[in-house]
């Protein structure tokens, strides 16, 4: 396997960064979509491995450097459109009609 | 090229790099609200997982594991026969633990767990992992320099002693059974549970000594 994710045995990724007291979830936006991920998974959007490979797809350089639940949001939406639940450009439009209400 | 082109250029791909990053929360929000329109999701499942893995499953189940293993033999040859069916007599099962294999530590052997491809980790022992075990140092450090990385942690580990790193997978998750302290013999089960740590059972840390 050739990938990003592959990271046994790489070099040059730092020291590891520890968290005092660290929180369960680091922002509102991490629980729901951690609850979304399982739900999803139970009601049968994707299995474990398509799950898995969905995160695989991120840009290497994006999947070092993302909050970790972004590689799950990020797999999330390969899933959901590939199955039809989402058209392209669905989630973008209800990102700015979410926007344009909070304003 | 222009200079007008460089910056049209560079506005866009900021643009495109924004949809994924400072948007995150509300792309989230958006995908949420989506769902439920479309009744692929219940709100209120989503707020009873979020509780449950916030406020109920965590590093507390594996430590009873733990201490009953150090109080009672039977149950711990069970453990380590068949970790699944031992960690369900404590009602501990399902996602992300559906098939465990306990570790035991010995004088001679210390072993430690990772998930270098992802962040398999077992839930319904452990509860959710901290982010540094699914960070890119110690997911790629723990498989070639692990005594290393132990050193991170704080814990040196005698050259005399053997260091296994386990890797999980997606089906397969790790507990580690960590040595019993010296000097607790008189201590009941309950008591015993207080000083296993979430890292002793990771293999990156040594229970409490008391």
């Amino acid at each position: 396997m050739n990938g990003i994710a592959d990271l046994g045995g790489r070099h040059g990724m730092g020291p590891i960064r520890f968290e005092e007291n660290e929180p369960i979830f680091h922002a509102e936006w991490e629980r729901r979509m951690f609850a979304m991920f399982i739900l999803a998974f139970a009601g049968g959007h994707f299995n474990i491995d398509q799950f898995r490979y969905g995160m695989e797809q991120m840009a290497p350089a994006e999947y070092l450097t993302s909050d970790y639940y972004q590689h799950w949001l990020h797999s999330l939406e390969i899933w959901c459109k590939a199955n039809g639940t989402f058209a392209e450009g669905e989630i973008e439009r209800r990102m700015a009609q979410l926007a344009k209400e909070a304003a | 090229m222009t200079k007008d082109h460089d910056d049209h250029h560079d506005h866009d791909h900021d643009h495109d790099h924004e949809h994924r990053r400072p948007d995150v929360a509300l792309r989230v929000k958006a995908i949420e609200s989506l769902l439920v329109e479309k009744n692929l999701l219940d709100p209120e499942a989503v707020d009873k997982l979020i509780d449950l893995y916030e406020h109920k499953i965590g590093p507390r189940n594996g430590a009873r594991v733990v201490a009953r293993a150090w109080t009672d033999p039977d149950y711990k040859a069970r453990l380590l026969k068949d970790g699944t069916a031992a960690i369900a007599e404590f009602g501990y099962s399902g996602i992300q633990g559906e098939d465990m294999v306990v570790l035991e530590n010995t004088p001679g052997v210390h072993n430690m767990v990772v998930c270098t491809l992802c962040s398999c980790y077992p839930w319904p022992t452990l509860g959710l992992p901290p982010n540094w075990y699914k960070a890119a140092p110690y997911r790629s450090r723990a498989v070639i320099d692990p005594r290393g990385v132990l050193e991170e942690f704080g814990i040196t580990i005698s050259s005399e002693i053997e260091v296994r790193v386990w890797d999980s997978n997606a089906e397969l998750r790790y507990l580690v059974l960590p040595m019993r302290p010296a000097g607790t013999e008189g201590m009941s089960e309950d008591e015993l549970a207080e000083l296993v740590t979430r890292d002793s059972m990771i293999g990156v840390g040594f229970p409490v000594q008391p």
